[in-house]
């Protein structure tokens, strides 16, 4: 077996007397569908933002492609190929939406002061590139209508997919997906899944806290599920869809057998 | 030596206590509003140009105190209805300009109700130093710092026990569940004005007969008094009253040891070196932000 | 070449007025308001790109605008500097001096950024004062002409098209800025802090670069009036000059690089006109500014543009 790509070990994270993440150690396969899941308040988001240096864990260590990334800043983590969207929009409303998109790109561009201020002839080349390729991503995840508009002008579905689109711009090895099908319909939902088929497809791994069941049983590789900041239990989708203590906590009674 | 050491503490102390005065009338108005009101010194300004003017009137000061300290809450509810009120939810800078632009206008209306010149207010009770271990304070220290400490056991009940006082603090926590529960949140701004003017008249009346007063003073103590909120933490009532006595023994003591010219200067110093290594200040919440 | 976007239609549009304004400019005092206005828009240009652009605020520009007046003045009179090397120097110094202050100054946020920026300014300014052997103290020092070997550039006329010039290319560049990576990440940073550290930019990085960038162009404005006005005084580095200074910002438009311009012009030009006012223009002064903000919360070019933008369809 290769080595994993991500590997998370006693992972803990409290805020004043709440252990949001309490001693979570995980492995992540490069290339896979890996879903996280729990009720409400389990603490998903807060280990994405872990993951992704939003926060500093209060304890524990995350090693990507085998070296300790812990604690590291999260555009320096950006830089070593993780990219995300939130749960809570964080969209650049004061920009349009392609530009949202370029600044995605950000880590793959000329971003010299210098270079900016003077406006030497190659930053024009690289500038017609990124909007040629910010346009392209936006097509691609479905919201080619809007890349003349101001972000602010989006309807949220659109932005959900316009965050995707700017999380692609670095060309991520890992991409982070919180609730990406929440508020969204069932059309946009399916969207959605051949979205995140397509990446893996393409070798990018993808990391999904969702709580749309028919969507993380239909893509997952392999399935996290957290209740109270601690894992409950790991694995396929059957297995997790059959295990009398993911039943209990989180889908309740009839839970499952709806999936 | 330790008797020069009381005698700058002594005099850090008084200056200290106007500035936890003048610091929590910001912190109470930005409980309430979120802004930081940069009129604030106008407030101990008019306090002290008022008393100034209403005693050469001929009112005997008892009188003339309170007449003067309703006069800034008056103003302090004008300036919330008329320049703050319109500009809800305009950025912080703009409304940081509409009470810097309120600043201005204030202090215009003193030079022309009142004049350009410094005045002095008597003091309260003589200006008899009283010994003390080898150094001397005097009298108008004492009531500087008998009135804050009364004031600031009186905010103490206020926001902990009354039911208007915990209005307060509730609309400063959640200004929608507070509305929901009942609260009028526009009386709420309008009260958090009022007793921010009342509070920086107050000090502004205190410390009159020391410093002397001119229809320019509230610049700098209003500069100080943001400076003593911040360094305790903006929003904090402990942290205002912590930041200012701490602010004013220092500058005492830096005026004292170091150098006088750079008295204004060591207050700044302060506050920068402490939110170098407290980014919220002494007492401010540190919570992470939530994404 | 497409004259709608700013960088062409704007810049054409300044450079005209800026060509054509001579012509309203009956006497010497009215050049001076204009070289006035000049030297704020640059500033306030600036001090856009940090308040504006990246949603930083400083309350203490007036402290760099000081010490490129005062440093110039100093390596020029008491040291005997040639203007371009004093230049030169204290330009490179107040970058230097805003890179080592900007790091744990912007890491602060919001108020605490506010008094942080104010205690630096208001810090600059004491030392100004006090320092009398090197700066003449509350009475200021006298500054000689500009001169480069061959050439002494002194007098209205002459100013006005160096500041002119200066402006434009103030302008330039921070539209150039703006419309690039780097001016992205800064903007990116305004509208979502996380948003933009999760994309890779450096947030500490982007605010220090601007905060230098401003410090930058408020310096060279400071060095550029003490030469051309020949004495500088404490009153430029206080910190009612800051707070001037960020309240033109806001007034023509924040995030907008001709609003900055606009905004100088406005409030250079209106205490000229309030002192007909006499003893009540402190008063109109200070409700103008409530107004103005009241009413045009984003401030005067964008809800100007957003007016237009509305009749037109
Ligand atoms: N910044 C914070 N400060 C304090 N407590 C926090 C913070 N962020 C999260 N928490 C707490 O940590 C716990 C886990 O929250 P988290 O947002 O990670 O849950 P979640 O699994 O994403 O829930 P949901 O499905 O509702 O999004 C909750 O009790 C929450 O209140
Ligand atoms: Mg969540």
């Amino acid at each position: 077996m290769n080595a994993p790509q991500l590997e998370v070990t006693a992972l803990s994270k409290a805020f004043g007397g709440i252990h949001a993440v309490d001693q979570l150690s995980f492995e992540i396969e490069a290339g896979k569908v890996h879903s996280i899941i729990g009720p409400n308040g389990a603490g998903k988001t807060t280990l994405l933002n872990l993951l992704t240096g939003v926060y500093a864990p209060s304890s524990g260590s995350v090693r990507l492609e085998g070296s300790d990334v812990t604690g590291l800043e999260p555009h320096e983590l950006a830089a070593r190929g993780m990219a995300r969207t939130f749960q809570n929009l964080q969209i650049f409303f004061n920009m349009s939406a392609l530009e949202n998109v370029m600044v995605g790109r950000h880590l793959r561009e000329r971003s010299g002061w210098f270079t900016a201020m003077l406006r030497f002839p190659r930053l024009t080349a690289g500038e017609r590139e990124s909007r040629e390729e910010a346009a392209e991503l936006m097509r691609f995840v479905g919201v080619g209508e809007y890349i003349d508009a101001d972000a602010d002008a989006m309807p949220y579905g659109a932005l959900k997919r316009l965050e995707i689109a700017r999380a692609l711009g670095s060309k991520p090895k890992m991409l982070l997906l919180d609730e990406p099908a929440a508020g969204l319909n069932p059309t946009e939902t399916h969207d959605i899944d051949t979205l995140i088929t397509r990446l893996a497809r393409s070798g990018v791994t993808v990391v999904l806290v969702e709580h749309n069941m028919r969507l993380v049983m239909g893509v997952s590789d392999h399935i996290v599920v957290l209740d109270y900041g601690r894992k409950l239990c790991e694995g396929s989708a059957d297995h997790v869809r059959s295990d009398p203590r993911v039943i209990e906590a989180y889908l309740g009674s009839e839970g499952l057998a709806a999936c | 030596m330790l008797a020069q050491l009381l005698q700058f503490l002594l005099a850090g102390l008084t200056v200290g206590a106007i500035y936890a005065l003048v610091a929590l009338g910001f912190a109470i108005i930005h409980n309430a509003s979120h802004v930081i009101n940069f009129a604030q010194g106008e407030f101990v300004m008019i306090g002290g140009m008022a008393t100034v003017s209403l005693a050469n009137s001929g009112l005997p000061l008892p009188l003339a105190i309170p007449i003067a300290v309703l006069a800034a809450a008056a103003v302090g509810v004008v300036l919330e209805k008329f320049a703050v009120e319109p500009a809800r939810g305009a950025s912080v800078v703009t409304l940081i300009i509409i009470t810097i632009g309120a600043s201005i206008l204030l202090r215009g209306l003193a030079t022309l109700v009142w004049d350009k010149k410094l005045h002095a207010l008597p003091p309260f009770s003589g200006d008899q130093p009283i010994e003390l271990a080898g150094a001397t304070i005097l009298p108008q220290s004492l009531w500087v710092l008998g009135v804050t400490l009364g004031i600031v056991l009186l905010l103490g009940w206020f926001f902990g026990r009354t039911l208007t006082g915990k209005a307060m603090l509730a609309t400063a926590h959640n200004p929608l569940a507070a509305q929901l529960c009942g609260v009028n949140v526009r009386f709420v701004l309008m009260l958090s004005f009022g007793l921010s003017a009342a509070l920086g008249a107050i000090a502004g009346i205190l410390i009159a007969p020391i410093t002397l007063t001119s229809w320019d003073v509230g610049v700098m103590l209003g500069l100080k008094g943001f400076a003593a909120a911040i360094l305790g933490g903006l929003g904090s009532g402990t942290g205002a009253v912590v930041g200012g006595i701490l602010l004013g023994i220092a500058e005492s003591l830096g005026a004292g040891y170091i150098s006088s010219a750079y008295k204004d200067a060591m207050a700044f110093v302060i506050i920068l070196a402490v939110l170098f290594f407290m980014p919220s200040g002494l007492f401010g919440s540190k919570s992470a932000e939530r994404v | 070449m497409n004259w709608r976007t700013p960088r062409t239609g704007g810049l054409a549009l300044l450079a005209a007025v800026i060509a054509l304004l001579p012509l309203a400019l009956v006497n010497n005092y009215w050049y001076e308001v204009a070289i006035l206005i000049g030297i704020n828009a640059i500033v306030c240009v600036g001090l856009n790109l940090l308040i504006g652009y990246a949603g930083q605020i400083s309350l203490g520009h007036a402290g760099f605008f000081g010490l490129g007046a005062y440093g110039s003045a100093i390596l020029s009179v008491r040291y005997g500097w040639p203007p371009a090397a004093a230049l030169a120097a204290t330009t490179a110094g107040v970058a230097l001096l805003a890179l080592v202050v900007g790091r744990p100054i912007l890491k602060l946020k919001g108020h605490y950024l506010a008094m942080a920026t104010l205690g630096m300014g208001i810090i600059i300014s004491i030392v100004i004062v006090t320092e009398d052997r090197l700066t003449g103290g509350p009475d200021g020092m006298s500054v000689p002409a500009f001169t480069l070997p061959g050439l002494t550039l002194a007098g209205e006329r002459v100013w006005y098209w160096i500041t002119g010039a200066a402006l434009l290319a103030a302008v330039w560049i921070a539209l150039n800025l703006i419309d690039s990576p780097a001016g992205r990440a800064l903007r990116a940073l305004h509208g979502s802090e996380v948003g933009a550290q999760v994309s890779g930019i450096d947030a500490t990085r982007a605010k220090v670069g601007v905060f230098v960038i401003s410090a930058v162009f408020a310096s060279f404005a400071g060095s550029m009036t003490a030469h051309y006005s020949g004495f500088i005084t404490p009153g430029k580095v206080s910190f009612f000059h800051s707070i001037e200074l960020v309240t033109m910002v806001v007034f023509g438009g924040m995030a907008s690089t001709f609003g900055a311009v606009i905004g100088a012009a406005m409030l250079t030009l209106l205490p000229q006109l309030l002192t007909i006012l006499k003893e009540y223009e402190m008063v109109v002064f200070g409700g103008v500014m409530i107004a103005t903000m009241i009413f045009f919360p984003r401030g005067l070019l964008p809800s100007l543009m957003l007016a237009l933008g509305r009749k037109r369809k």
